[in-house]
């Protein structure tokens, strides 16, 4: 029966693909790369008879730009990030959450239930989180790890052997923590120094990749790399001499959010795939797939059991606090933009 | 023409650089071929020989979305192609045998344009203009906009060999009474053929090839296979992708050498 | 005629004069609603205040423009100076597509030129070897030619074992291996316009030179180079423009150390930047520039024509 029923959804798929518009028993989904595993879609579409469409993206600011140039109305949930979540908020791209609408809304982890970025869970749940910091080849360096420094002011050895995140929102942070300095700051002098700092740092780096920055760190591209903590996990898989870190400065944390959008074309719909993302079984499905946390609770009943003792999930004794990249105003943002240039002109 | 002996032709050195060339071209692809028969997941790692890669784009989780992603290809690539060079044969026509007029300069700029727009500007500015005069996303708009933009790359190899077409021909088939629309398909059609071809080929290589602008029209739900496997290339390639260019490039050899064969056969005839 | 012809310059003639509207009328419908005016809708939106995290303002405003020639300092306030940012951007864009474009000119030409001298039943196949390649999409292409440069990669493990070189050459995240990439991009788009040139040209003319002694290098500098003209200028265009704008082979092999244009502008509509109205504008100023190449050629030629008569 469920082959039967699998086959059919295929053959659906192919005949009505080309049509994305809405109909009774669809959900689209705005969606990252490879960030979801098929078997739970197919999971999804069997127990709803709900046929998902999926659509990619592969950064929050390229996700926001296709709903801006009006792609808004054609997907009803996207997967952004936590400060991209309180800029669609900004922006009225999202659409609330009704009382008593999410069955399993109780089902959220009580640290995640009201958090800065979405207060009450107006529009969003949790997804994934995880951290973001950068890995270390200890078979080229066998120093202190756990320091931003590293980074931004590498020992000799590491100098021109480091990949960084082609992110400025997290590139920045990571270079606030390092300097003891405020996110947004709007003191002429910090910023200064920070647009110093990162001049004299930009000398030390080899290159800005992204999504091969697990590629480059297991093909030895590099020896230091800025990395997210699933990611780092999946190299050392691969090369075991890479070494995650906790900075004592401190390091980024992010979650990833399902958000209900506005104008939803099937919004019943997109109720019931958050449901189901919040049913302990389906979000650690993802987690066991994507190698990052859920924030569900029993969620951990159903995790791999190699996931809860990851070195990279764990922060080490006398790791700085975690801290969320902060959203700043246009003003300030302005000043941030034109660092950023200058570190890549 | 024949009887100039190849002495003349020739030029030592020009086979030597056509090798490296072609070695350039291919060692990649050898690579992607190799490891698509590797039966480890990861490409830095080789662990024997392997085709589970080829069943699992064929029959795996995701082969629906492989075959639905691989047919909108092909189907944009040649209609749009088709239609590229069909309008860069005629403009080209009206342009090298046109004689001077006041918007010459302005056509060419017209034609050159999509070239000279960065892709992601026209692909954020096409996607606004599509919403705003209401056309749906879909694989309509992709191949209205393949067929666009891919008109330069069919337009220049075909003006270039025009130019080189004296035009003695078409006034002599002329003089013979034929007129100005057999002169065209009897004559200068034929002669404008390896430009038409070459034409042809760059707008269907550009049109498969195309991520940027495919990815902002294309709307919810289809796919073309570079927005299928976009997401997971740049993360480092996966064997089932190096399955599925090695499936491309056979077909594509397959394609060549029937196409060889029909032609041999026909100049036999 | 005949000489222009001879000459291989541009044969132009007005046979088809009275048809010309026509003809040209469905590349003017096509690029004129799909092309030309989302073009001109970017002309505009580059004239207006920008919306913070993307979009535009309906507001008349220079400030884009501002941004991309004047520097006012970190934080806005300070006198107006040249801002050399976005015109080094432009310069080392413009530089890495040069080179790219002569070296698929240097490699091209005298593949193109040797495929077309080959026996006419073979040429297609020639010709399809050369296009094979590009059945496998551009950015499978260019993620396996970094693994095989890198220094652990392929390339270098089998010159050390050869013994050529004793340390693995460094490739990667350098200009150069920018230059291979978009060499490698867009090869082809060199090969075919020049092969569809050389194909056409008449050898009796070489043999003519060689009658009056010219050397083999003296007859294909003077002789066969003027007469393919056209099918190279149109080969360096295609490939020359296209590398201006690109990004992929710059952020995969060069290691995005430093903006291009293309990522320049790319970082506007989809980057942290959001700031339409500026990627609009740097936009223009990349297409004014182009325009200007392109004309520079178009009058080149033309003189060339007339000076043929």
């Amino acid at each position: 029966m469920k082959n039967l029923l699998k086959t059919s959804a295929a053959a659906l798929a192919l005949t009505v693909a080309a049509n994305a518009a809405a109909a009774e028993g669809k959900l689209v989904v705005y969606h990252w790369f490879e960030y979801m595993p098929a078997e739970l879609l197919e999971k999804f579409t069997a127990e709803t008879g709900i046929e998902v469409t999926m659509d990619t993206y592969d950064s929050n600011e390229a996700m926001l730009a296709s709903l801006k140039a009006g792609a808004l109305g054609t997907y009803d949930v996207a997967v952004p990030g936590d400060y991209m979540v309180s800029i669609m908020a900004g922006e009225g791209m999202l659409d609330t959450i009704g009382d008593g609408e999410l069955a399993n809304k109780g089902n959220i982890a009580p640290e995640w239930a009201d958090p800065a970025f979405d207060p009450g869970r107006a529009s969003s749940i949790p997804y994934q989180w995880g951290s973001t910091s950068f890995a270390v080849n200890t078979a080229a360096y066998s120093g202190e790890i756990n320091d931003t420094s590293i980074l931004f002011d590498p020992p000799a050895e590491l100098s021109g052997k480091i990949n960084m995140l082609d992110s400025q929102g997290e590139v920045m942070a990571l270079a606030s923590l390092h300097l003891g300095i405020p996110q947004c700051s709007t003191d002429r002098d910090l910023l200064k120094g920070l647009n110093a700092m990162l001049q004299d740092a930009k000398g030390h780096w080899a290159s800005f990749n992204s999504d091969t920055a697990k590629e480059v760190m297991v093909s030895g591209d590099v020896d230091v790399g800025m990395i997210y903590d699933g990611f780092a996990a999946k190299a050392r898989a691969e090369k075991e001499t890479l070494k995650y870190a906790f900075p004592a400065q401190g390091y980024v944390v992010w979650m990833d959010n399902v958000v209900l959008l506005k104008d939803a074309p099937n919004r019943e719909n997109a109720i019931k795939f958050m449901d189901f993302l919040l049913e302990p079984e389906n979000i650690a499905a993802v987690s066991n797939y994507a190698r990052y946390a859920p924030g569900v609770t029993g969620a951990a009943d159903h995790l791999d059991p190699e996931l809860a003792t990851l070195p990279e999930a764990n922060p080490t004794p006398g790791s700085g606090a975690g801290v969320f990249i902060e959203v700043c105003d246009e003003q300030t943002q302005a000043v941030y933009d034109q660092i950023w240039t200058n570190v890549k002109k | 023409m024949a009887a100039v002996n190849d002495n003349i032709k020739s030029y030592t050195g020009f086979k030597a650089i056509t090798i490296l060339c072609l070695v350039v071209l291919y060692a990649p692809l050898v690579i992607v071929t190799i490891y698509s028969f590797n039966a480890s997941k990861s490409i830095t790692n080789w662990e024997g020989l392997s085709l589970y890669w080829y069943y699992d784009i064929f029959a795996g989780p995701e082969s629906a979305k492989w075959k639905e992603a691989a047919w909108n290809s092909f189907t944009i690539a040649i209609v749009a192609a088709t239609m590229a060079t069909s309008i860069a044969t005629l403009a080209a026509t009206a342009m090298v045998r046109g004689g001077k007029f006041k918007l010459r300069t302005a056509s060419f700029g017209l034609i050159s344009l999509p070239l000279m727009v960065p892709e992601i500007v026209l692909a954020v500015a096409t996607l606004i203009f599509f919403n705003s005069i209401g056309f749906t996303r879909g694989y309509f708009s992709i191949l209205v906009a393949h067929t666009a933009f891919c008109i330069p790359f069919a337009y220049l190899p075909i003006q270039a060999r025009m130019q080189g077409i004296e035009d003695s021909f078409e006034q002599a088939a002329m003089d013979l009474y034929a007129n100005k629309r057999q002169a065209f398909t009897k004559i200068l059609l034929p002669l404008m053929m390896p430009g038409i071809i070459s034409g042809f080929l760059l707008a269907f290589i550009v049109s498969l090839d195309d991520f940027i602008i495919t990815n902002f029209v294309k709307g919810a739900g289809v796919e073309t296979l570079p927005t299928a496997i976009f997401g997971s290339v740049k993360q480092g390639l996966k064997p089932n992708i190096m399955a599925i260019s090695t499936l491309l490039l056979g077909v594509s050899v397959v394609m060549v050498t029937i196409s060889y064969f029909v032609s041999k056969k026909d100049n036999t005839q | 005629m005949a000489a222009g012809a001879a000459s291989g310059g541009s044969a132009t003639t007005d046979t088809y004069a009275s048809a010309r509207n026509l003809l040209l009328l469905p590349s003017w419908v096509i690029l004129g609603i799909f092309v030309l005016a989302p073009v001109i809708m970017m002309l505009i939106y580059s004239f207006l205040t920008k919306e913070f995290r993307g979009g535009v303002i309906w507001q008349f405003s220079l400030a884009a423009y501002d941004q991309f020639f004047f520097d006012r300092g970190l934080f806005g306030d300070e006198p107006a100076k040249i801002e050399w940012t976005y015109i080094n951007i432009f310069w080392r864009s413009t530089w890495q597509a040069g080179a790219a474009t002569i070296l698929s000119l240097l490699i091209g030409f005298p593949t193109a030129y040797f495929i077309a001298t080959r026996e006419e039943s073979v040429r297609p196949i020639w010709v399809f070897l050369i296009t094979i390649p590009y059945w496998v999409n551009l950015l499978i292409r260019t993620v396996s030619m970094k693994f095989l440069l890198r220094d652990e990669g392929p390339l270098n493990d089998f010159l050390m074992s050869t013994g050529l070189i004793d340390s693995p050459i460094h490739i990667i995240n350098t200009n150069f291996a920018v230059q291979l990439g978009l060499f490698y991009s867009y090869l082809p788009f060199m090969v075919l316009p020049i092969y569809a040139a050389v194909e056409r040209y008449n050898f009796s003319m070489s043999e003519a030179a060689a009658d009056l002694y010219a050397s083999k290098w003296v007859t294909l500098r003077r002789i066969v180079l003027p007469a393919i003209k056209p099918g190279v200028i149109a080969g360096c265009i295609l490939v020359f423009v296209p590398s201006l704008g690109s990004f992929l082979a710059p952020d995969l092999l060069g290691g995005a150390k430093n903006f291009m244009i293309g990522s320049l502008i790319e970082e506007q509509f989809k980057g942290n930047a959001g700031n339409w109205p500026f990627g609009a504008a740097a936009s223009m100023v990349l297409l004014s520039m182009v325009l200007i190449i392109l004309m520079i050629f178009a009058r080149q030629q033309s003189k060339a024509d007339k000076a043929e008569g």
